[in-house]
Parts: structure tokens; C-alpha cells; sequence
């Protein structure tokens, strides 16, 4: 790598000659404040936050995008950038609402933590005209309060990388604003739910539909049964909100935490998980012997499903007719169970946390009430983050919590299910029990490493049951954009795929914690996350699905066998294809 | 402020959009294309409404909310079809001063509508401008071509009813 040797605050360093001054610092020790710049996403250099010194530049640079050269001289913390740095954020707060105490970032806002660390004291400084404040509540999955936004455009680049771009920067000066085409509400535009713009705000501009409240109603109506499930990537992220450092797995604790707010059942998606790769890799199978369309991909991404419909309808005959597994957790809780235990199944609330906004969407998608009309699968979809709430809410103490398990009979998952939280972890899981089912044996060799990582798009041929399958596994919308396209013109030659709409999968989901960018620019965040399941996996006695001892019961008793016409009423869905414009 | 979007029904014909397809092909794949495009097809139909913003957006493979952010940070680009009379009030400092405001409320309340607003019947349209470069005859209002100086709010009525055709 060729270096050069630069001086940051006097000391003289020698670093990669592709670094920005901000990297250069870093490397040196020192940490530049930025707001907008997001690494890969948003390098705009628009914020001046970042403003560092260099000797004989005309004026100071922006750090995040302003490259180093050869005997560069940064400074990094004079009076005249303190002045730059204080003045932006005063301007910032001079149209801001500043109703810190009541905003849901009040303590993980990345405006605020710089105003208490750069030492801003007064708000008034430059107080004047406010703009118009828009609020769209439009969507089920999200609220843009513009009152809190400080136009930084890290929403508008996260949009743009999943290929969607419906919301950008509207009108001039004054009046710029984040909104949508022909300011539109957002449920009328082809937003795909992935919630990607609300992990990237530093405020409190996008948050997700709080639905906190209906789960406590939930909870304290007697009259109602109220579950509980946990997707798979929930336990490798939740720790975060309670100061644990990134991929810390707390699933025991997660359940503890659960059972203490009161649902009377908790259950793992995991379960489900396992059930949708027993229906998945018997729809696989199905169409490659009997010359159905493919390739076939995945359905357990809510985002990606409307994207597909929004974006590349003349696809959806490729998408798998399998529910996700949240919702074939809950069609199973509100039938097989209910019977069970005796319980009306009107009677029973599904609460699901994942890590996931478009999960919001999903639940009141059409089809999806496998117990009979009306009686939706799964009642309310909660983020990791809104569970994050719940728990302060009632005040445990999290990091104190024994760890304890799920509730039978839906609170097996085998290492199999666990991984669907990452990339590459529907396609492994549906290829263990594909292989061990084509083979007509158990196999060993169980671990399909081609299809790890959290690189965006994967490739690999596996030899299983005497074929060749080419398989893809794509996470990031902008990359399954990619292979839509090919497939569209016919250039691809894959039988089997596996999308997810956000890069890296669920652990990098838009409803997981948001880690301010200050940690995100530095951090494979996904990959740590991703890191938990993949060695849970590896310590599970049970690693495929097909060996889950529960969904065995469940095929046994209810369902008959994968596939089965009880399984497609059930377990199976419909798509429709939406509009683009 | 905020540009004003018609919510007028759009009434393109097939040969106006013959045009915009012409128009697009040409630009498709050249770096920037959406200005001219923009400037172009507003040049085919008087203003730049969804459903010719959508066709740019589509043939040109840009996203529709990127076509609107252009079309918004611009001032010549017009969200509102323009009148068969375009009746325009110059609000420039000359004008300003011998009471073009007055005469803009008028103009307002004859017509029933605001600045960058086109009345459902499609006759007029109204426009707040900059400068004409007529400052002695301020206050100076046009309808299309037509000059009138030294207006006044009571002239108004009298110049519209010349346009009742």
C-alpha cells in the first residue's frame, strides 16, 4: 500500500494515501465530529461539522471527503474550527425543535451529543424564522417529524443504496426540505418499509410507529392471551440498548426480560424459521422437479416482497409462496396452539419483535390470517428498539436478568433457524435440509461457508442430491437490483436465491439499534451482530430444521406433510403487484 | 416558498407527448440529463405536472423524486400550467414602491387565485415577476404580450374584461 507521511496535531504519522484527513486523524488519535457523513453511503462533505486545518489551504476543509497528500499538516482542534464547529450547530439548533426531553433520540441523538460536547450554552444565538415543520404520518412503519431535521441527507443516501429513492430534498434555501416527489404523502410513494433512512438519521426526524401502548393494552386486558415472539437476530442485537458492546447474543436474558412484562407466552421465531425451511426447501424441490419457475427466491424479507411488487412485478411468480416465518409463527400459534391449550383464537394477541420495520407492514398485509378471516396471524410487530423501551419502561434491570427459555411447544429453533438473521442464512438453512432430504440420508458436512459474509452479493454451485445448484445469496436492495436484472434478461442461470432486503440481513435490520455513526463509519456492526448467531449455531445441538422436534410434532399432528393443502391454507401467501410512480 | 403544485387534471395530447418521447430519447444516458429534459418537455406543455415528470423519470431511469428535487430547486421550472392569458404582476422595487401590491391582491381577488395558479377554466393564469425593465411605467402588469403601465387596482376589472375571449 503506498503511504504518506502526514503530521496531525504536530505528530507525525505515516498513513495509506487513499485516507481522508478524517482517517488520517483517527489514526492519530483524534476524533472529528461529523453529521452527515455516513462511510460508503454519504460522503458529501455538506454538514461542516468536520472541519479540520490543513497548512496553506485557503480555507478549512471538510475532513470526511478532503483527502490527505504528501507532508500534510492537519490540525484538528484550534480556536478557529471550535468557532466553525459551534457556529454550525447553533445555526443547526436556530430551526430545530428543540423539545429534546420528549423526542424517542432524547439521549441517542447525535445532534445533541455534540451540542453537549462542543459546548454550545446558548439556543438563541442566531433564533429566527422557523420553517413550516411536516410531519408524515402517513405509513404504518414510520413518522418524519421535519421539525427535527437538520438536512444532513443521510436518510435521502440510505434510500438512494436500496435502489428506492423515494424521499430526497425538495425546493431551495430556506425551504429545503425531505419529502417525497409532488410532496406526496409517503404511503402513496414505493417506500419499501426497510426502515434503512431511520437507522441513518443522527435525530429524532425519523423514527419508527411507536406501538408500545397497544402491546401494554395488550397486556393489561384480562381478557386477553397475549405471545410473544423473538426473530432470530433480535437476541444478537437487543444488548446494545442496555450499553452491551455489539454482537453480545442475549437470548436468555431477552426471554427473562419478556416473561417479566407479562406475556403469557414466549415464544421464538426460530420455530418459525425452522417451518418455512420445511415448506421452503419442499416448494424447491417441487418446482425443480416438476418445472416450476425459476429461479426461485425467498419470501421471509418484507422489504424485499414490496420491492419485488413495486419494482419488478413481472418477478413475483419467482418469489416463494412460503409466509415469512414471523407470520407462519403466528398462523401457527392462532391454530395448532390455540386448539391445544383451548383458547379462542379471537382471544390471543401475537406480539412479534423484530428487527424490522417493514414486519409493521407485513402483518397487515392481504392473506395472512390463516386462522380465519379477520383473525390476523400476527397482531402487532414491535422493533428491537420499541422492546428496548418496553423493558426501561418497567423498569428491569436488564443486565441483572437470569437467563431463561422459551415456552414449549413453540420455542424450539435449531441452528439452522438462528442464522436466518444474517445473510446467507436462509440459503444454508434451506440447503441442510434440502440435501439431507434429496440425499435421502443425514449428512455432515452441514456448513456452507460460499454463502457466508456480509459481502452484498454471494455465488455458489452445490452438488446436492445429483444436481448442480446455483445459488445466489443477496442482501442490500441495491444489489439484489443487480440480480433482478439479470434475471429479467435471462443472463442468470441461478435455480435458487435468497434476498434480503437490508445489507447484511435482519442483524442490520431497520428497526435494530441505532448506533450513531461515529461508531458505524469504524464498525462492521453487521458482521459482529452476524458473528453471535453463526456461533450459536455452531454450539446448538440440533443445527437443521427438519430435525426440530417441535415443527416434527407439529407436521405429525396438524399439518400432515410439508406442502400439504392444510399447510398451503396456512403457511402459504398471495403478491400483488403495485405501482412504481 | 414553497413551489405550488396544480392539482388541475392533466390534458396532455398524444402529440405533446410524441414530443417529450423524442425529447427524452435524445438525453437518455448523457451525465445531467434532467435539466435540459425538464427544460424541454416544460417548453412542449407550459408547465411540468406528475404525469410529464413521470414519463422523464422513466425513460431517463432516474428516480421520480430526483426529477421533482430538480424541478423544485430551479425557479424557471413551473409546477402550475400556465393560463391562455398569463397574466403577470412585477413585484421588482420600482413597481413595488408605486403600489404593485395592491394590485396584485386585486388581481387575486378577480380571479380567485394566487401567484403560480391557473383558474380551473384554463384562461388565466397569475405570475408574480422580477423586473420587466419598464420602471417608468411602474407599476407595470402584462398579459401575454399585452403591456399596461401605471396600473392601478381600480384599472384591474377593466383590463381583464378586454381578455373575456
Amino acid at each position: 500500500m503506498d503511504m504518506v507521511n502526514v503530521k496531525v496535531n504536530g505528530t507525525p504519522l505515516s498513513v495509506p494515501k487513499d485516507y481522508t484527513v478524517l482517517e488520517a486523524a483517527r489514526e492519530a488519535g483524534y476524533d472529528i465530529p461529523t453529521l452527515c457523513f455516513l462511510k460508503d453511503i454519504n460522503e458529501i462533505g455538506a454538514c461542516r461539522m468536520c472541519v479540520a486545518e490543513v497548512k496553506g489551504a485557503r480555507s478549512l476543509v471538510a475532513s470526511c471527503v478532503y483527502p490527505v497528500n504528501e507532508g500534510m499538516e492537519i490540525s484538528t482542534n484550534t480556536p478557529r474550527i471550535q468557532k466553525a464547529r459551534k457556529m454550525t450547530l447553533e445555526m443547526l439548533l436556530s430551526v430545530h425543535d428543540r423539545k429534546c426531553l420528549t423526542c424517542k433520540r432524547n439521549g441517542s441523538c447525535e445532534l445533541q451529543t455534540l451540542c453537549n460536547e462542543l459546548g454550545v450554552d446558548d439556543t438563541e444565538t442566531y433564533a429566527g424564522d422557523v420553517p413550516e415543520a411536516q410531519v408524515d404520518e402517513s405509513t404504518l412503519h414510520l413518522i418524519r417529524d421535519n421539525s427535527k431535521c437538520i438536512l444532513c441527507r443521510r436518510c435521502v443516501a440510505a434510500c438512494q443504496n436500496q435502489y428506492v429513492s423515494v424521499i430526497g430534498t425538495n425546493g431551495r434555501g430556506f425551504d429545503t426540505h425531505i419529502g417525497c416527489s409532488f410532496e406526496r404523502p409517503l404511503s402513496e410513494v414505493a417506500c419499501v418499509s426497510c426502515g434503512q433512512c431511520i437507522v441513518s438519521c443522527p435525530t429524532g426526524a425519523l423514527t419508527e410507529r411507536d406501538q408500545c401502548q397497544e402491546v401494554l393494552d395488550a397486556l393489561n386486558d384480562p381478557e386477553k392471551f397475549v405471545v410473544v415472539q423473538t426473530a432470530p437476530s433480535i437476541r444478537a442485537a437487543l444488548g446494545e440498548c442496555f450499553g452491551m458492546p455489539i454482537g453480545t447474543n442475549v437470548e436468555g436474558k431477552m426471554v427473562a426480560a419478556l416473561r417479566r412484562l407479562g406475556f403469557d407466552r414466549v415464544f421464538d421465531t426460530d420455530f418459525g424459521a425452522d417451518l418455512t425451511i420445511m415448506e421452503e426447501a419442499n416448494e424447491f424441490i417441487e418446482r425443480v422437479q416438476n418445472g416450476g419457475v425459476l429461479p426461485m427466491i425467498t419470501s421471509c424479507s418484507p422489504g424485499w416482497v414490496k420491492f419485488c411488487e413495486h419494482y419488478y412485478p413481472d418477478l413475483l411468480p419467482h418469489v416463494s409462496s412460503c409466509k415469512s416465518p414471523q407470520q407462519m409463527t403466528g398462523a401457527i400459534i392462532k391454530t395448532w396452539f390455540a386448539q391445544k391449550n383451548n383458547i379462542d383464537p379471537k382471544n390471543i394477541v401475537v406480539v412479534s419483535i423484530m428487527p424490522c420495520t417493514a414486519k409493521k407492514f407485513e402483518v397487515q398485509r392481504d392473506n395472512q390470517d390463516g386462522a380465519g378471516p379477520g383473525i390476523e396471524d400476527v397482531d402487532i410487530a414491535l422493533t428491537t428498539r420499541e422492546l428496548a423501551r418496553l423493558i426501561n419502561l418497567a423498569k428491569i434491570n436488564f443486565a441483572r436478568l437470569p437467563d431463561e427459555q422459551f415456552d414449549p411447544i413453540l420455542g424450539v429453533g435449531t441452528g439452522a433457524a438462528v442464522i436466518f438473521g444474517a445473510t446467507g442464512g436462509v440459503m444454508e438453512a434451506a440447503l441442510r435440509t434440502a440435501a439431507d432430504v434429496l440425499e435421502g440420508k443425514s449428512l455432515d458436512a452441514i456448513e456452507y461457508t460460499e454463502v457466508r459474509g456480509t459481502q452484498g452479493i454471494k455465488e455458489a454451485v452445490y452438488h446436492v442430491g445429483g444436481m448442480d445448484v446455483k445459488v445466489a445469496a443477496v442482501s442490500g436492495l441495491k444489489n439484489a437490483n443487480e440480480i433482478l436484472a439479470k434475471i429479467r434478461s435471462g443472463e442468470a442461470d441461478y435455480q435458487f436465491i435468497e434476498i434480503m432486503c437490508c445489507p447484511g440481513g435482519c442483524v442490520n435490520g431497520g428497526g435494530q439499534p441505532i448506533q450513531p455513526a461515529s461508531v458505524r463509519n469504524f464498525t462492521d456492526i453487521k458482521a459482529l451482530r452476524a458473528k453471535a448467531l453463526y456461533d450459536e449455531d455452531k454450539n446448538l445441538p440440533l443445527r437443521k430444521s427438519h430435525e426440530n422436534p417441535e415443527v416434527q410434532a407439529l407436521y405429525k399432528e396438524y399439518l400432515g406433510k410439508p406442502g400439504s393443502h392444510k399447510a398451503h391454507e396456512l403457511l402459504h401467501t398471495t403478491y400483488v403487484p403495485r405501482k412504481r410512480f | 416558498m414553497q413551489k405550488r403544485i396544480s392539482n388541475l387534471p392533466f390534458q396532455g395530447t398524444k402529440e405533446q407527448e410524441e414530443k417529450l418521447r423524442e425529447i427524452i430519447a435524445r438525453h437518455k444516458g448523457e451525465p445531467g440529463a434532467v435539466m435540459p429534459t425538464l427544460h424541454e418537455a416544460q417548453e412542449v406543455y407550459g408547465y411540468l405536472p406528475i404525469e410529464v415528470q413521470t414519463m422523464i423519470a422513466d425513460g431517463l431511469g432516474v428516480p421520480l423524486e430526483e426529477v421533482f428535487g430538480v424541478s423544485t430547486f430551479y425557479s424557471q421550472f413551473s409546477l402550475t400550467p400556465k393560463g391562455k392569458y398569463n397574466v403577470s404582476i412585477c413585484l421588482g422595487t420600482a413597481c413595488y414602491v408605486k403600489g404593485a401590491a395592491a394590485v396584485l391582491d386585486k388581481l387575486t381577488e378577480l380571479l380567485g387565485i394566487q401567484p403560480e395558479e391557473c383558474t380551473p377554466d384554463g384562461k388565466f393564469s397569475l405570475t408574480a415577476c422580477r423586473c420587466v425593465g419598464a420602471c417608468g411605467l411602474a407599476p407595470v402588469l402584462t398579459i401575454n404580450d399585452d403591456v399596461y403601465g401605471r396600473m392601478t387596482p381600480e384599472e384591474v376589472e377593466g383590463v381583464l374584461a378586454k381578455y373575456s375571449v
